[in-house]
């Protein structure tokens, strides 16, 4: 085939990032002079309808189907969780500006995209992502696509709402190290954030607040989907979207030798539970917890929510703290056997799907030709032509290199 | 008409077995489905209806498509591929080693049984899984399999499914294995040599499961994270465990609830556990009749349970289990058992220590039929003083006898799709899709929905045919891609849809 939608797109995209979209989406993005000539979009981003009460509502093709229960989990033609949506055009794209502005860290060293870039599958390409003044975190930063179906956020699924997640990064000493006052009085040193702010929230006294800063980032975020992939249109029933070799790869990855769709469960890949897998750390790092925090539960030592597969060929390197380089080597590590990388001192109840399929070299090779199919990028975001602080960017120089 | 339909499947085997040799036949032997079809009348004074009626759980066919008959030699997959919906597949007796997958809907799969021999899915100790299915309104009937690694036969989110018929051995983790799915029957198969449960309905609802054998597995019958399911009428026997109903924590459907297990011949499971370390059924105790554990409302009714060493049934919450993880989300405990007359013969002879000693402090010495354990709500027993019992002190007498009244929780006519109204599918379409390259006013990628609309007013079937296959026809545009990935239907309501768009 090679003439999909994904492809083009992605072409389309990668030539010029903004060109097309720019023009369509974000009306003057490419041409204006000077901050205090930045608009926000009145139309939806691209997947969203605009309704007569100036909100977007998300539509997409699984939209057609039912879900068990409502659950939002099963098989190809199953329906997704609901999302969040109901954001208007304009809170959308201030989210969009605010995303992309250092002026959201207490010193203007990074912004969100800083670590969940767009061109890297809104990750950062790191193991363990790197924060305020070099600070090392934990773990690494999350994609973003499809995060407007998750109910609940973090790997160790400590927060419950995208506004909630937020604020964590946002008033964390180590990530962006910044104060709700300091961000108040930072953003209103910018006459353009002012401005922006009340198009956005025209019926709030008090337009420029730290909930409308968290409500603008959520609004953003749930903008960001990915459901166009290749195997999508498997899934709606074009069998020849994929060829033998990926679908050769979908049946290992839903047979219950590798059970992979048991907890990575269609149609967003995850099924937002809790698992404890028992990966390896990096060299020299002591076991992270996890959910045992969160939950304040011994069982649950170790665990982490279960992270969609969606776009995942773009988020290497792979598991809570980058561990695995490749696709390839992640997918590896479950038929290693159960409980193989846990040190002998350490007691994990591990998942009772962890199991020891062992898959042939093979049948691991057709898995991440399937976990390939699974990227569709033809929404990405634009990144602003100029920001409304006036400050430049802090993610392009945030580029790792990928093994 | 009877000596008629003899003779047809006469002339068919001897086509067939004529066939078989000298490379294939496309001759279809009559068969008469076992499911829906005139009933009995009993020659005798009756008022009963004549009329065909459905009785199982896939939606019934108005028109019949074609049928595919396979020979040995020949792939089913490759038959799967060239069906469409309202097709069957008649698999002719022999051996074939394959993975059959069915991600389409209507599909009937049958192996044709000739003089006892079966089609046969041969895994040969390789092959993953023997056949998978992700459609609605899909039969799998009469086939042996045997020798796979994963599952026998597993649906994930088909609704309206029968499995019927089948003999399944060792085919690893599980024999029979719907998944996510409504409205399903599972109905005279003989499962046995199974790892983990030989029949295990998973996270589904309105499950049949009646008049199989399942024996030499870990769990018989297991109802795992489900609602409105029926378990009757099977023989459960040399398992580690016979019928289970029951919540496993840390799965994204979070209850079990409205199960009946009733008439069921559940005997001497006693085959000592041999599930995957970690896997929920390793903590069985061998010697386990019926094992109810956090399920809600499971009404246990005119089973025969004998010869089990642990208990004869066995009710528990999570919070007495080991090794499981912690759900919030999922409630613990085993509310609402309804235990009705059940004949129990020989159970908890030799139970396990935790048990036995449960048993003590209530002064419970020697064998066991009914254990219950944990904190229970609402939950009843009929005639208690036939049993010898641990725990149920708490339950009431039942207000009822019998669940004459449920004949099955199988939807008549089946369970139905989501009704999509055309310019609801042509607006989802539009936005879910098109949106992506094309704006209402200017261009993105693709040149604007105005543009568009300007083109191909009032020829929607035109720009059907556009979006199907595209062709060049503006320099300094990416060429479009094929949309052919949609079906007909709504192809056409995006058409349409596009047409009328405004802003």
């Amino acid at each position: 085939m090679g003439k999909s939608l994904l492809h083009n797109c992605q072409y389309g995209t990668k030539i010029s990032v903004c060109g097309f979209i720019c023009a369509g989406l974000f009306l003057v993005s490419s041409t204006f002079a000077t901050e205090a000539d930045i608009q926000l979009a009145d139309t939806c981003p691209p997947s969203f309808g605009l309704n007569d009460e100036n909100r977007c509502s998300l539509r997409h093709l699984y939209q057609l189907y039912d879900s068990l229960q409502d659950s939002g989990i099963g098989g190809l033609k199953t329906a997704l969780p609901k999302a969040r949506d109901g954001f208007s055009p304009q809170q959308i794209d201030l989210g969009r500006f605010l995303f992309f502005d250092p002026i959201l860290s207490a010193d203007n060293s990074l912004s969100c995209a800083t670590c969940h870039n767009p061109d890297q599958g809104f990750g950062d390409g790191l193991g363990r992502s790197v924060g305020i003044k070099g600070h090392v975190q934990a773990r690494s930063a999350p994609t973003l696509w499809n995060s407007a179906f998750l109910s609940s956020f973090f790997w160790d699924a400590r927060a419950q709402s995208l506004e909630e997640q937020a604020q964590s990064p946002l008033f964390s000493a180590n990530e962006m190290g910044n104060t709700p006052e300091q961000l108040m009085a930072s953003l209103n040193r910018h006459a353009p954030y002012k401005r922006l702010f009340k198009q956005a929230f025209p019926n709030t006294s008090a337009a420029l607040s730290v909930d409308n800063v968290i409500t603008a980032l959520t609004a953003f975020q749930s903008s960001l989907v990915s459901l166009n992939s290749r195997y999508d249109q498997y899934a709606h029933g074009y069998h020849q979207a994929l060829n033998e070799d990926e679908i050769a790869g979908l049946n290992v990855f839903r047979s219950f030798v590798a059970r992979c769709s048991q907890c990575h469960t269609p149609p967003l890949f995850t099924n937002q539970q809790i698992a404890v897998i028992g990966t390896p750390e990096p060299e020299g790092l002591p076991r992270d917890i996890g959910a045992e925090e969160t939950f304040d539960s011994a069982v649950l030592r170790g665990g982490f929510k279960v992270p969609t597969l969606r776009n995942i060929a773009q988020t290497a390197p792979y598991m809570h703290s980058g561990r695995f380089k490749t696709l390839r080597e992640a997918a590896e590590f479950y038929t290693g056997g159960r409980g193989h990388a846990v040190p002998e001192n350490e007691e994990l109840l591990l998942h009772w799907h962890i199991s020891e399929p062992n898959l042939s070299s093979d049948e691991i090779d057709r898995l991440v030709d399937f976990m390939k199919t699974l990227s569709d990028q033809s929404l990405i975001p634009t990144t602003p032509a100029q920001l409304p602080s006036g400050l430049p960017f802090k993610h392009m120089e945030n580029m790792h290199e990928k093994s | 008409m009877k000596n008629l339909n003899s003779l047809a499947i006469g002339l068919a085997v001897i086509t067939f077995a004529v066939g078989w040799y000298l490379g294939g036949s496309n001759d279809a032997l009559t068969i008469t489905s076992s499911s829906g079809g005139k009933s009995y009348s009993g020659g005798y004074e009756s008022d009963q209806s004549t009329a065909a009626k459905g009785s199982g759980a896939v939606k019934l066919r108005t028109t019949e498509g074609t049928i595919h008959i396979i020979n040995p030699g020949d792939s089913i997959q490759a038959a799967v591929e060239l069906a469409t919906p309202g097709d069957t597949i008649q698999v002719m007796p022999g051996t074939y080693s394959e993975t059959v997958y069915i991600d389409k809907d209507d599909i009937h799969l049958l192996g044709v049984i000739i003089e006892g021999e079966r089609a046969t899915l041969d895994g040969l100790k390789t092959l993953n899984d023997a056949i998978l299915f992700s459609g609605n309104n899909i039969i799998i009937e009469n086939f042996k399999i045997i020798d796979y690694k994963g599952n026998g036969i597993m649906s994930q989110a088909g609704n309206n499914f029968e499995i019927r018929n089948n003999q399944i051995i060792d085919t690893g983790i599980y024999g029979i294995f719907p998944q996510l799915g409504k409205n399903g029957l599972i109905e005279h198969n003989v499962v046995s040599g199974i790892a983990d449960a030989a029949i295990y309905v998973g996270m589904s609802d309105n499950i049949h499961v009646a008049y199989n054998e399942v024996f030499d597995s870990v769990a018989g019958i297991e109802i795992e994270n489900s609602r409105h399911a029926i378990v009757e009428h099977n023989h459960t026997h040399h398992n580690t465990g016979g019928i289970l109903a029951f919540i496993t924590p840390g799965l994204p459907v979070k209850d079990t609830y409205d199960v009946i297990i009733r008439n069921n011949f559940i005997m001497d499971n006693n085959t000592p556990n041999f599930g995957a370390p970690g896997s929920t059924v390793a903590g069985i105790p061998a010697g386990t009749g019926i094992l109810i554990m956090a399920a809600d409302d499971v009404v246990v009714e005119g089973n025969i349970i004998s010869n089990h060493k642990t208990a004869g049934i066995l009710i528990t919450d999570h919070g007495n289990a080991d090794d499981l993880t912690l759900d919030p989300e999922s409630d613990p405990n085993a509310d609402g058992a309804m235990i009705l007359d059940n004949v129990m013969l020989n159970n908890g002879y030799d139970t396990i220590d935790a048990v036995r000693a449960f048993a003590l402090t209530e002064l419970h010495t020697g064998d066991i039929d009914i254990f219950q354990i944990g904190p229970t709500e609402g939950s009843c027993i009929n005639n208690r003083h036939r049993y010898k019992t641990v725990g149920v002190s708490d339950f009431t007498d039942c207000d009822f006898t019998n669940t004459d009244d449920i004949e099955t929780y199988l939807l008549a006519g089946g369970a139905e799709p989501r009704v999509i109204h055309p310019s609801e599918r042509g607006e989802i379409a539009y936005l879910g899709v098109c949106t992506g390259c094309h704006a209402y006013a200017g261009r993105l990628i693709g040149p604007s929905v105005m543009e568009i609309q300007a083109l191909y007013a009032d020829r929607p079937e035109a720009l059907v045919n556009y979006i199907n296959a595209p062709i060049p026809m503006r320099d300094n545009y990416p060429e479009m891609p094929a949309q052919n990935y949609l079906d007909a239907e709504t192809q056409l309501a995006v058409a349409n849809y596009i047409l009328k768009v405004g802003n």
